[in-house]
This record gives structure tokens, C-alpha cells and sequence, in this order.
């Protein structure tokens, strides 16, 4: 281990484990097995690639998206325009480039509320139980009743104007149910731990055990489930603005440029208006699900 | 077993009524807090407010109630549900009822979604068992990778890849070859009503693909798992031959948490059909949805989506029912 100040978060009064060979700590095991894992390494150089886009556009390209000449509409790509041009004349490679942007925003955003609220409501469900359980569970249940796409569709189709914050709103309101689930999960699992009862029977207070003791020790699963989530959120982001009911035109966003480019690039043979929105799309989803995925190897002691 | 089905019956009424609750209440709230949906679709023109309100009251959209922001409107929730009951969905803006239009659209979205499901069953299954029989062999790790490729490709990405794929490449190519029109009318890039099941293969495919990857993973782990079981060991060392092993012993248990997955996949199946259905332009029921959504009608959008979360919740109950039919462990929980 060549990193020992980053210390492993539920192990504070561990040494770091520069020298030895076995650590107690789940989290040290995981950053071991995580710095060797290729696919997690990469996957986490292309979200922090994917993040800089997103936060400073104007570092990888100096075209501006908003100019547009029709005269040059779906030109293939050239020297002037690496990407060729969309079909409203402006740079695709701009375009991709500041499609970034509102993707990760409403990603970012939804999975930071959806997790807040299912991780509180989790709490609650899975540590007091009884009738509070009762009725998170019942709550989560009718959420869950609903198709995702198909609500999420219903109600933006509905409001007169769309943004990212409508789009936001919508994705929070029809997704924190499953962190609500994974979080009642692990806390029931963690509850009857023998630890945990030591702790209340030195006089321990719920407050302190839930912060101390059951927070710290079920937030694996809600990690990894916040990560994949992120890539899922992209994609749904996309899939609603491609529909008609996400962004609207003036915005940028690749699943924009996709519905503007479809039946043009198979009508007229340009095959360029959909190649690199779209690949745009699958490196940002797949980067997050890879990284999701090699977490939850690497965080499931049962995996090793 | 029957005090199994009566407790989940009796599970069942209250998630219904809520789902359905959940619907109304978000659209009411979008309403109340969107502004008048009926006023939106006229734009810059707007129409006398008396051929506003008449419009609204055609579509039930008049109730004082949708004013008042926060105002859960039990009353419309009340008389929907009764109309919903006698079969009433409303009509569209061609003075339509939206069943007849549900139930012209619906034989194409059967076909599509069978197409789905058998595609992604039949390479699901055949790619998780080579996989989980080849454990961290190469056809393993191909496995492997591929479904976490598929799964990361969101639906209408891969539709239209495949769309300009099939249509401006390989089905010029098959003609230049002097294929036979039913079968290049499998590639073509929309949907052809001459052509009722080839031109639905291609969307099918698509429809299917996310779900193959979940089926191929659910399937390689819960065979490797069974693999282990002490029956399986028995099996083979009464001298059974690995093929029978695998497919009769293994395999049947293997596959209990599959064929869950498959009703419970139904509800993806039915946003996933409204996504490849706007691509490629085929009249099922996504597709009634996605042009409703393209032309703003809204009693249509809600119509639909109502009656396709009632057939997701009926389909899950029954999904249910028969898990504990084929894995009796499950009964006594």
C-alpha cells in the first residue's frame, strides 16, 4: 500500500496497514483489492475524466454548441469539425462535449437526495421496526407498483415546461425506494450483531448506536448501490430526453442530439449524428456501472 | 399453500389501491403545479375560456380541486376509479375511447414482447449455464463482459445503433445477395404491417437485450451455487451423465429465481416497449404512448399508463403465486 494517509473510515483507531499482511478492517481490504483491480482503476480514471468534462467543458474544446450555421447541417466529420456537425449545423464534438454537463448534474443530484431520503427511511423502517416498518414498507411497496420509465413519462408529460430540476424531481420521487429496501436490509442485519447489544447494555443511546455502530456498518451495500445509480440516472436522464419529455431544445444534452440525428442518420446515410452522442452515452453509464460493480466485489466479504 | 395465496390476496388490495392512489395524486400535483395541461396545448393561441373549460370537462380535467396546490382531489380520485371499473378510460382527441385504441394496439405489443421475452429466455439461459459449467474459464469471462456491456447500453441507444446498423448496412447487403423480402424485412428500419412477425425480430431483439444480461448473470450464479449442492454430488456419483446432471437436476432449480425475474421484468418490458416502439415506429401500445406524449395528449398518456400498471401489478401477484407453487420453501416463511 503506497497511500497510508488515507486511512480507512470505520477503523480510526487502526494503524494504516502499510506493512502487514491481514487487516480487520473491510474497508482496508477493499481499497487492497481495489488499487490491483484493472477494470476498477479505469473505471474510475473515466468518471473523474467524465466529471472534469462536466464541471469545465470549455478545457476540451474551444467551439462554442450554441453556434450553429444550418448551411452546414449534418456535415460528416472533417478537420474544421473532428465530429462532424448535428442537424442544426453546430460542432458535434462541442455538443458532446457540453452534453456532459446536465447528465451528470441530474445524476449527481438524484442519487445524492434519493440516497438521503431512502437511507433515513431505512433507517427508521429497519432499526424501530413494528408499525413504523410496517408502514415505510407498505409506502415503498406502492412505489414500487409503479413501471419506472412509464411514471416517470406520465408526469413529465404533464408539466407544461421541462428542466433538470423537473427531470431531478421526478427520478428522486419515483427511485429512493430502493435504498429505502437495501438500507432496512443491512440495518435488521447489523441490529442483532453482538456488538450492538453491548453497546446498549453499556447504556448506549439510539441516536449513538445508529451513528456509532449501524451506519458505519451498513453502508457498504449503499455505496455500491449509489454508484450503479449514478450510471442508471445518466442513462434514464437520457432515455427521457430522447422521448421528448427531458430537456428541452435549447439545452444541451445528449439524448437530444440523438433524437434529433435518428431518422435523419438512417434516412440520409450519416451515420455520425448517432455514433458519437451515442458513444457518448454508453463510455459515461458503463464507467459508473463498472466501478459499481467492482466495488461490490471488493465490499461483499462473501464474494472473496 | 392456501394460507400462503389468502395472505398475499389480502397484500395485494391495499398495494393496488395505493399505486393507483400514487398515480393520481403525482398527476394531480403535476397539474396543480404545472398550470392547466388543456391550456398548455393550444401555446400562443388560446382559445375562449368557456371552449377551455368545455374541453376540460370532456377530459374530467375541471374539478376546482386541481387549483388548489397540495389538494390530494379525492373526490376525482372516487369517480375515476369508479369509471375505471366499468371499463371506462376515456376518450382521446378524436373522441375515440382509449380502449378500443388499447385493444387495436395491443396484438402487436404481444408479439413484440413474446419475441423479447423468448430471445433473451432462450440466449439468457444457454449463455448463464455455459458460464457457470465453464467457471472462470474464457467463455466465462466473455459472458461476463458482454452482459456488462448490454446492461450499461441504455435501450433507445442500442435501438438506434441497431437501427442504422440493420437498415444502412446489412440490409442493403443481404439484397446486393438476393435474399428473399420476408426475410430482409426483418432489418428494415420501421415497422411494416405487410411483414406482422420479420419486421418485429429486429425490435424484439432490442427490447430483449437489457434483460438477457440480467437473465445470463441470475442465471451463471445460481447454477454455480446449486452446482455445489450435496443432491447435485449425489447425482453424479450414482454415475448420471454431467449432461443430465446439469439439465434435469441442476438446471430445474437453477431456473426458480429466473422465471421470477421474468414477471417481475414485466414492468421494464412495458417502459422498454414504449422506447423501441417510438424507434422503430411500430402501433403497439408504447407506441400509442409515445405519440400521445409527442402531441401532448395527455388523457390518452394517463389512460394507458393506468391500465399497463394495473396489468404490472396483476402480473406480479401472479408472478408470486407461482414461486411458492415452484419452490415450497417459500410458503413457509
Amino acid at each position: 500500500m503506497s497511500d497510508p494517509s488515507a486511512a480507512a473510515p470505520t477503523a480510526p483507531g487502526q494503524t494504516p496497514d502499510s506493512g502487514r499482511e491481514r487487516s480487520a478492517s473491510l474497508w482496508a481490504d477493499a481499497r487492497r483489492e481495489l488499487v490491483h483491480n484493472p477494470v476498477f482503476v479505469i473505471s474510475t480514471l473515466m468518471v473523474l475524466l467524465i466529471m472534469s468534462v462536466a464541471a469545465f467543458p470549455t478545457l476540451f474544446t474551444n467551439a462554442d454548441p450554441t453556434f450553429c450555421q444550418l448551411a452546414q447541417a449534418y456535415e460528416p466529420p472533417s478537420d474544421a469539425h473532428v465530429f462532424g456537425t448535428t442537424v442544426q449545423g453546430c460542432d458535434m464534438y462541442a455538443h458532446v462535449i457540453y452534453g456532459a454537463r446536465p447528465s451528470i448534474i441530474i445524476a449527481v443530484f438524484v442519487t445524492a437526495a434519493t440516497t438521503a431520503i431512502g437511507v433515513l427511511t431505512g433507517l427508521f423502517a429497519g432499526y424501530y421496526g413494528g408499525f413504523t416498518d410496517t408502514i415505510i414498507s407498505r409506502v415503498t411497496d406502492v412505489f414500487l407498483g409503479l413501471p419506472f420509465l412509464l411514471g416517470a413519462v406520465v408526469f413529465l408529460a404533464l408539466l407544461p415546461d421541462q428542466n433538470i430540476w423537473t427531470v431531478g424531481i421526478v427520478l428522486v420521487a419515483l427511485s429512493w425506494t430502493s435504498f429505502t429496501r437495501i438500507t432496512r436490509g443491512s440495518v435488521i442485519a447489523v441490529k442483532s450483531q453482538d456488538y450492538v447489544e453491548a453497546a446498549r447494555a453499556l447504556g448506549a443511546s439510539s441516536p449513538s448506536i445508529i451513528r456509532r455502530h449501524i451506519l458505519p456498518n451498513s453502508l457498504a451495500p449503499i455505496i455500491v448501490l449509489a454508484t450503479l445509480n449514478l450510471g442508471l440516472f445518466v442513462s434514464a436522464e437520457a432515455t427521457l430526453t430522447f422521448l421528448g419529455v427531458g430537456l428541452q431544445i435549447p439545452d444541451i444534452s445528449w439524448g437530444i442530439t440523438v433524437s434529433e440525428g435518428q431518422l435523419i442518420a438512417v434516412g440520409g446515410g450519416l451515420p455520425h449524428l448517432l455514433i458519437f452522442p451515442c458513444a457518448a452515452v454508453i463510455l459515461t453509464v458503463m464507467s459508473f456501472i463498472l466501478m459499481g460493480d467492482a466495488l461490490r466485489d471488493a465490499l461483499d466479504p462473501k464474494g472473496r | 399453500m392456501g394460507r400462503y395465496t389468502a395472505r398475499r390476496l389480502l397484500q395485494f388490495i391495499p398495494v393496488l389501491f395505493g399505486t393507483l392512489f400514487l398515480l393520481h395524486y403525482l398527476q394531480t400535483l403535476s397539474i396543480q403545479f404545472g398550470g392547466d395541461p388543456i391550456a398548455s396545448l393550444f401555446g400562443d393561441r388560446q382559445p375562449p375560456e368557456a371552449t377551455l373549460n368545455a374541453i376540460s370537462r370532456v377530459f374530467g380535467l375541471d374539478d376546482p380541486c386541481l387549483d388548489q396546490r397540495g389538494n390530494p382531489c379525492l373526490g376525482m380520485f372516487v369517480d375515476r376509479l369508479a369509471n375505471y371499473a366499468r371499463g371506462d378510460f376515456g376518450i382521446d382527441f378524436n373522441r375515440q375511447p382509449i380502449t378500443d385504441l388499447i385493444f387495436r394496439a395491443l396484438p402487436i405489443t404481444l408479439r413484440l414482447t413474446l419475441i423479447a421475452v423468448a430471445f433473451e429466455c432462450v440466449l439468457g439461459i444457454v449463455a448463464g449455464v455455459l458460464a457457470a459449467i465453464g467457471k472462470d474459464r474464457f467463455i466465462d469471462n466473455f459472458v461476463r463482459i458482454s452482459t456488462v456491456f448490454i446492461i450499461s447500453v441504455p435501450l433507445f441507444v442500442l435501438g438506434v445503433l441497431i437501427q442504422i446498423g440493420a437498415g444502412l448496412y446489412l440490409k442493403p447487403w443481404l439484397e446486393g445477395l438476393g435474399a428473399p423480402e420476408w426475410f430482409t424485412a426483418a432489418f428494415s428500419i420501421l415497422y411494416q404491417s405487410e411483414h406482422p412477425w420479420a419486421s418485429l425480430v429486429v425490435p424484439g431483439m432490442v427490447l430483449g437485450a437489457l434483460s438477457l444480461g440480467f437473465i445470463a448473470r441470475l442465471t451463471r450464479t445460481s447454477l454455480i451455487e446449486i452446482l455445489r449442492a450435496d443432491y447435485v454430488r449425489t447425482a453424479r456419483a450414482k454415475g448420471l451423465p454431467g449432461s443430465r446432471v446439469v439439465g434435469v437436476h441442476a438446471l430445474r432449480n437453477a431456473l426458480i429465481p429466473v422465471i421470477t425475474y421474468i414477471g417481475i421484468d414485466i414492468g421494464a418490458l412495458m417502459g422498454g416497449a414504449l422506447v423501441t416502439e417510438g424507434i422503430f415506429n411500430i402501433p403497439g401500445v408504447g407506441g400509442l404512448v409515445f405519440g400521445a406524449v409527442q402531441r401532448k395528449e395527455t388523457p390518452v398518456v394517463i389512460a394507458v399508463v393506468t391500465l399497463l400498471t394495473l396489468v404490472f401489478l396483476v402480473t406480479s401477484l401472479l408472478v408470486d403465486l407461482l414461486y411458492a407453487v415452484l419452490d415450497p420453501r417459500i410458503r413457509y416463511e
